[in-house]
């Protein structure tokens, strides 16, 4: 106990405090570890980051009911970085400079990710990112919880060429205009080529977020299938603009057995504010579902709901990422003895939990989780089927074998 | 002899319903089976023709069939024995994608032959659809008995496209020629995915893909032009509050936005209020208009009342301060009803697709939009020209001195104009709320394009806001497809900044001394 506080104590001083007199060892022994909460809870992407921000909150609850992490209370500092994507830079310097956190849950969209990702290198803080994203990074200070591609965007679209996807020999590319649809799809366009799908078999389109006026595009989308070849259509739209791009196909009378649409970021949480009925057969691709069967998951269900107290809430992938993730980080901080960033980091790899999904998952030295690809169908009642899923965790592909680039990264 | 030939036949008899049965009873099992299994039992349930098998493909298309290990249930009975059985304890029959497409061409071929019109309409369609030559005696027959000619019409090219994928060249050609006739991307469709795999029949195939191309090019434009219309339409009602603070009043009002997520809250509160008393729910949406109305005018009265009256003739402070006060109403709504987005729904008749001669589609819900928005500026011009109120109000945009030496009291028909100028904005959140998402920050997007279209119209006039946002709407939509949304939009105001570099006051510049004013 005594070596731990000396070394927090020095590490107190080092992380930014040395003008300051040492912190009194007194202070130190009840100090509370402090997790920084950095998602958004207002603008476009607070309809997703919202249910994360209370998945942090119900994680930190359920450590201290449990005394803590070692004996030490967790204290949550939440922020509100408003999808303003510098902004998230700001808040991530003031969690690490001014309220020192020991650790920061955050972020949703990539453009986030890169705009904290120099705040975090620099101060040398712990980042755990909950979802599932284009690849193509690996920083010592952050830990990916979601998919990388080869964990869900390659598998889903294979499933669409497959023979129970409907046999798609024409895609449509659709997406925000922003770092994740366009470097995924420059990933997936490279894999589809080599499936021997060429470029003109394949559209490729993107929106601002919060796009609203999706008419158009859904018309040329149903033009593009109109053109003698099983037409599917891959989403990478983030945020809110679903909400109006599902009722457009809707409206629109685009049903999955004609034109499916499979989704990367559409989860329970996004569809509880749509009306599901014409949506029935569209697809979402992630790691875990809400309707999975299995403890882990019944678990996980409970606790949420028991901390909610909304037996209408629901549960969804990066939620499951977080909670994977946090108890990860118990783990690796019980393992180090100290919340300190370099002996954590060094215990997270190898870590494993049961995560709600009902696979082990393990934290590779590559920073990325093992993951179950999962496929579900959206149903009526506003959940997934699911239609398809692997039998094994996979290892994750952060630096994607499609892009050229990568051959002098990839070992 | 002639018992055992009697018993023969007999037996012959008794074997040809039991042939017949058995094919459903064969195949039912396979419901509870894998995706693949479950596809092929619901190909083989449409070809046995069985009427028990209707209710089953139903049930399972509605998601009530529910199974126990290999024993199907469906209404508390075993659908193969017809003996009751317990539903406790079984689960629902799962289906994906594929099974669903075969269940439309399954279902389809089932109800060819429905007593309603509506069904045997949807049924030829989901054969058309499903495309097999095993359904040609299936349709000629129901086509021969068919009297309504909108089903028959729809049978014909079901016929059509079944014919397309039949063996012999011969009948091929009958169904390219059909599908020729039709104009619809759907027939369109069919006939390139023939033309892969049907080399000798190129020039056939190609002659009758132009013939609907010739057609098609019309349906497109139309199509694309009602986009346009749509969003002008959007842009008109975001616009129209604006042309009156902005372009009568000259008030650079950066809260507008905020007025038209204020009229949205106003539609989902009203929702709300409805839900207790079902009847009232459907007619929640029409009820909003004049609540809308009411609550951004009382807001636009009270802000004009108490603060931008004092900062007249300083249009910096103005513009500064009606932001500032923008945030401060995003931010009220944020703590009072939540961050995330709230869901106002679409009554029924605002759903779906609108079907005009010609094989033109529309969305229900835009045609809906692009109604109320006209109707708004009918409005809104009435207003101005017929009443006492607008009137006035011309009178002292005019001269304000002179109209007040009249005995026309002009603080308080600023307040007035103002409090118009902010309903019409609330009324437009009631028509956003339809196709944009009920957020805090819905207004934020719909300023700047507002401005756009207020000084591209030409400041003053509602014409001018008319013309200007049905222009830019449809000019977006016409770059849209080539460019790209992001890049249509950048295009816009690029064409807006080269426009008003020639035209500085705009489309509909006003003249005379109105205009030096």
């Amino acid at each position: 106990m005594t070596l731990s506080l000396t070394r927090r104590a020095a590490l107190a001083g080092l992380g930014g405090a040395l003008a300051m007199p040492a912190v009194r060892p007194s202070f130190a022994q009840g100090a509370p570890i402090k997790v920084g909460v950095l998602h958004s809870l207002s603008g476009t992407m607070a309809i997703s980051e919202t249910a994360l921000r209370d998945t942090v909150l119900m994680m930190i609850d359920w450590a201290n009911a449990q005394g803590g992490v070692l004996g030490r209370k967790l204290e949550p500092v939440v922020v509100d970085p408003a999808s303003n994507w510098p902004l998230f830079a700001e808040k991530a310097r003031e969690l690490l400079a001014v309220s020192k956190v020991d650790v920061t849950f955050g972020c949703w969209t990539s453009v986030s990710r890169k705009s904290v990702l120099p705040v975090f290198e620099e101060l040398n803080g712990l980042l755990f990112y909950p979802v599932q994203y284009e690849g193509e990074e690996q920083s010592k200070n952050v830990f990916y919880t979601g998919a990388a591609p080869n964990q869900q965007a390659i598998p889903a679209t294979e499933y669409l060429m497959g023979k129970d996807g409907g046999e798609a020999r024409r895609i449509v590319l659709l997406g925000t205009d922003y770092v994740y649809p366009r470097t995924t799809n420059r990933i997936l366009r490279a894999y589809l080529n080599s499936k021997g799908i060429t470029d003109a078999d394949i559209m490729e389109e993107y929106t601002p977020f919060g796009h609203s006026d999706w008419q158009g595009i859904v018309s040329r989308v149903k033009r593009f299938a109109g053109e003698g070849k099983r037409t599917a259509i891959v989403s990478t739209i983030n945020g809110d603009a679903n909400v109006p791009f599902y009722r457009e196909l809707g409206n629109q009378g685009i049903k999955a057995e004609d034109i499916p649409c499979v989704a990367f970021s559409v989860g329970e949480e996004e569809l509880a504010g749509i009306d599901t009925k014409p949506l029935v057969g569209h697809l979402a691709a992630w790691n875990y579902f809400m309707s999975m069967p299995g403890k882990p998951n019944d678990d996980f269900k409970a606790m949420w709901r028991a901390y909610i107290k909304n037996d209408k809430r629901v549960t969804n992938d990066p939620m499951e990422a977080t909670y994977t993730g946090f108890r990860m980080w118990m783990q690796a901080v019980a393992k180090a003895g100290t919340t300190a960033v370099d002996p954590v980091r060094a215990a997270m790899y190898g870590q494993k939990v049961m995560a709600p999904c009902g696979y082990e998952e393990e934290m590779r030295p590559n920073h990325h989780l093992t993951k179950p690809v999962v496929i579900g169908e959206i149903q009526e009642n506003g959940q997934f089927n699911v239609v398809h899923k692997t039998p094994n965790a996979i290892a994750a592909e952060n630096w994607s074998p499609f892009i050229p680039e990568n051959a002098s990264r990839r070992g | 002899m002639a018992r055992a030939l009697l018993l023969l036949a007999f037996l012959l008899a008794a074997a040809m319903p039991a042939a017949a049965q058995d094919a459903f009873l064969d195949a039912l099992p396979g419901l509870a089976g894998g995706f693949a299994a479950q596809a092929e039992a619901v190909e083989r349930l449409g070809a046995s023709g069985d009427p028990r098998a209707l209710p089953v493909l139903r049930a399972l298309s509605e998601g009530r069939l529910l199974k126990r290990d290999t024993a199907i249930i469906l209404n508390n009975a075993d659908a193969a024995t017809g003996q009751p059985a317990d539903a406790a304890g079984a689960e629902t029959v799962r289906i994906n994608n594929r099974v669903r497409s075969a269940l439309r061409g399954a279902l389809g071929r089932l109800q060819l032959v429905s007593a309603n019109p509506d069904e045997r309409l949807a049924a030829a369609e989901s054969v058309f659809r499903s495309r097999s030559a095993e359904n040609i005696p299936g349709l000629e027959a129901a086509i021969a008995r068919e009297s309504v000619p909108r089903v028959r019409e729809r049978q014909e090219l079901a016929l059509a496209a079944s014919r397309l994928v039949a063996p012999e060249a011969a009948v091929k050609r009958q169904g390219i020629a059909i599908l020729g006739g039709a104009s619809s991307e759907d027939a369109r469709a069919l006939l390139l995915e023939a033309r892969n795999t049907n080399p000798d029949l190129l020039p056939e195939i190609d002659a009758a893909v132009a013939s609907i191309d010739a057609r098609l090019t019309f349906k497109r434009a139309a199509e694309t032009l009602f986009q346009g219309l749509s969003l002008g339409s959007v842009l008109l009602l975001a616009a129209l509050g604006l042309a009156i603070t902005f372009g009568v009043m000259g008030v650079i009002n950066m809260a507008h936005g905020e007025f038209v997520m204020l009229g949205a809250y106003t539609t989902f509160v009203v929702q709300e209020a409805c839900r207790g008393t079902p009847w009232l729910l459907p007619w929640s949406l029409p009820l909003s208009v004049p609540a809308a109305f009411l609550v951004a005018g009382l807001a636009g009265a009270a802000l004009e009342r108490g603060l931008i009256r004092h900062l007249y003739g300083r249009p910096l402070e103005t513009l500064l301060m009606t932001f500032g006060v923008g945030m401060i109403l995003q931010q009220a709504v944020r703590l009072a009803f939540g961050a995330q987005n709230r869901e106002v729904i679409s009554p029924a008749w605002m759903q779906g697709t609108l079907s005009l001669p010609g094989g033109i589609l529309i969305t229900q819900n835009r045609l809906w939009v692009i109604v109320f928005a006209l109707l708004v500026l009918l409005l809104a011009i009435a207003a101005i020209r017929l009443t006492r109120f607008g009137l006035e109000m011309r009178a002292v945009v005019q001269n304000r001195r002179i109209a007040a030496t009249m005995g026309i009291r002009t603080g308080r028909v600023d307040a007035l104009t103002f409090a118009f100028g902010s309903g019409i904005a609330g009324m437009a959140g009631v028509a956003l709320s339809q196709i944009d998402n009920v957020s805090p920050n819905l207004g934020t997007g719909y300023i700047i394009d507002s401005f756009m279209v207020v000084v591209f119209g030409g400041v003053g006039s509602l014409v001018g806001t008319l013309v200007g946002s049905m222009g830019l709407g449809v000019l977006n939509k016409v770059i849209e497809p080539w460019a790209g949304a992001v890049l249509a939009k950048v295009a816009v105001l690029v064409i807006i900044m080269l426009f008003i570099q020639r035209r500085p006051r705009g489309l509909f510049a006003l003249k005379g001394r109105a205009a030096d004013a």
